[in-house]
């Protein structure tokens, strides 16, 4: 569904990302792990277009969406989230899903001004999906709360259901448990589940590990700009390369 | 659901509505009860600011940028009317959509290079537009008169009724600035509305949404300087005499006051900003020897306390109370 083909990024001279290449399959969920600083970040923003790609090719179901802007990418069914929550402090929680809906509410301007009756009933079923989705995600007693007041983790769970309303292709989701604590990485964890049991392809950045070795199908390990390893779990896990990067020069300790 | 609660719940699902409804015919009741043309003038003045105010405030509060010189979008609809009507002696109605037309081209290719700024620059830039325009209006005489301004502009009619009494015009204005609050509040409830508020708050997110924020920004650039523009054709044609002075760079920011004080991103605060500033003269004396003191002084008090304006802010703030009690509440 996704292929990434030698993507480079540099920052000034410095390389960020350097021949990166991996294919995320539909359908799956692929993990996208490594150390600190490792481009993780960087990645995901290349591919949704916030950053454009030094070199390199992505392509999204048969498409180059290297050098797209941010929008036609969105547009193409790439949905993502961010590290730090970018929800919408001011919005209260109903809308803030409802943006994830943006370009199925009409982009005409004119028409939207004169709000004629197909507009009107397309809302209400615009706003019928939000508040299902929220069901979903356990906020359904929270829609008319401003998305500021919420507590961390409802908002980082306000942001999962703002990416995943508009039933995106691919679902990219940037830390999606970071600062949550254990019960509530669990919840976030079975959401995921099912949400790859509905049939969604996600590539999900994570630094938990448990989280990833237990819901990921494939894992990708990127270590200072380089992709080191592809495998399923168990063979991540094994790679001498991937536990050097993570724990440091083995044949100091032999 | 008992009957009560359904009558509750049709209010809160027509709120919008049956505002409209209530304050529309107060409206077309008013000149029964008030029929002093010097209060009528005044409201009329606070129309005439509304339309270019709820403009001002999508650009500001919606897509989230700032401009300093609408004024200069008002002075050109304006003197285009005057001008061409006047001068040239051609039918007001047509002229009227001719000049916004045109007016809204000019914003087109001023803002297609301009938006790429923002901020303080993008402040800047368009003040230098509202010099550029007051600069031309000031010294161009034959075209505009001059610095003594144009008279004789004719008033606007239908057939042989003429808006010439400040009665009529009252009908005429608030007709367009009602028509204009109702586009603006449907703008705002839509898809295309929600992605302009998600502009306002963080442009890269909106962007990850599909939102093309070059272009939005571009639209609504367009759409309130075409608003600032009719609304400064029905100026010329409400007071038949129009001079530089009304469209310099101090009416541009005195909008912006409008807009901060009733609040960015807030449709009904507009109105209650354009009301309230215009009216602050005309109720304390001491506040039209010192306007632009006290302007000044509201905008920095406004933005320290509540930066997201005067009415929105308050209202936020309640909103935010009433989560964060009911967030304990159900935590106890």
């Amino acid at each position: 569904m996704l292929q990434l083909e030698t993507v480079c990024k540099n920052f000034g001279g410095l390389p960020a990302l350097s021949n990166v290449t991996f294919n995320v399959p539909k359908g799956q969920l692929t993990a996208l792990i490594g150390p600190n600083g490792a481009g993780k970040s960087t990645l995901i923003n290349c591919i949704t277009g916030v950053l454009r790609p030094s070199s390199g090719s992505v392509v999204f179901q048969n498409k180059e969406i290297a050098q797209l802007p941010a929008y036609e990418i969105s547009r193409l069914g790439i949905s993502r989230t961010f590290q730090n929550l970018r929800l919408f402090p001011r919005l209260n929680v109903l809308d803030n899903v409802l943006t994830g809906l943006t370009c199925e509410g009409g982009q005409s301007m004119l028409m939207a001004m004169l709000r004629l009756p197909y507009l009107r009933h397309r809302e209400r079923q615009l706003k019928l999906r939000s508040l299902e989705v929220l069901d979903r995600f356990g906020l359904s007693d929270k829609v008319n709360w401003p998305a500021e007041v919420l507590a961390y983790g409802d908002k980082k769970r306000v942001e999962l259901a703002r990416a995943t309303v508009g039933k995106p292709d691919l679902l990219l989701l940037d830390e999606p448990v970071a600062g949550l604590n254990s019960e509530e990485t669990a919840t976030v964890g079975e959401q995921l589940k099912l949400l790859r049991r509905g049939g969604y392809t996600i590539l999900l950045v994570e630094h938990d590990m448990d989280l990833v070795m237990e819901i990921a199908d494939q894992v990708v390990v990127l270590d200072s700009g380089r992709c080191i390893a592809t495998g399923t779990p168990d063979e991540v896990r094994r790679n001498p390369l991937v536990l050097e990067a993570y724990l440091g020069r083995v044949e100091a300790m032999a | 659901m008992s009957a009560r609660d359904k009558f509750f719940y049709f209010i809160y699902l027509h709120r919008t509505g049956l505002t409209v409804t209530l304050l529309s015919t107060a409206l077309l009741l008013f000149p029964l009860f008030e029929d002093n043309p010097y209060t009528l003038g005044v409201t009329n003045l606070i129309a005439i600011n509304t339309i270019v105010v709820l403009g001002l405030n999508l650009f500001i509060g919606y897509a989230g940028q700032i401009s300093l010189g609408h004024a200069a979008f008002f002075g050109l609809g304006a003197y285009g009317s005057a001008i061409t009507t006047g001068t040239y002696g051609l039918p007001p109605w047509p002229s009227m959509i001719g000049v916004a037309f045109l007016v809204g081209l000019v914003a087109l290719l001023i803002g297609i290079p301009i938006l790429r700024l923002s901020g303080h620059y993008l402040a800047m830039a368009t003040l230098g537009f509202n010099f550029v325009i007051h600069s031309v209006l000031l010294e161009w005489d034959e075209l505009t008169g001059g610095p003594s301004g144009f008279s004789g502009i004719p008033y606007l009619g239908i057939g042989d009724f003429s808006f010439d009494d400040e009665v009529r015009l009252h009908y005429l204005l608030w007709g367009f600035a009602m028509i204009f609050l109702l586009l603006c509040l449907n703008l705002v409830r839509s898809g295309v509305g929600r992605g302009l508020s998600a502009l306002a708050e963080d442009e890269t997110a909106a962007a990850a949404l599909g939102v093309n924020t070059r272009n939005a920004k571009i639209k609504v650039f367009v759409l309130s300087a075409v608003m600032a523009s009719i609304a400064g054709s029905l100026f010329a044609h409400c007071y038949s005499f129009i001079s530089p002075d009304s469209f310099g760079i101090f009416t541009s920011t005195d909008m912006v006051i409008m807009v901060v004080v009733g609040g960015m991103g807030s449709i009904w605060g507009s109105l209650f900003g354009a009301g309230l500033i215009t009216l602050l003269p005309e109720w304390i004396g001491i506040f039209e020897t010192y306007k632009d003191f006290v302007h000044g002084g509201i905008l920095v008090a406004v933005l320290m306390f509540l930066p997201q304006g005067l009415v929105s802010g308050l209202i936020d703030m309640v909103k935010v109370r009433w989560a964060m009690r009911r967030r304990e509440d159900a935590a106890t």
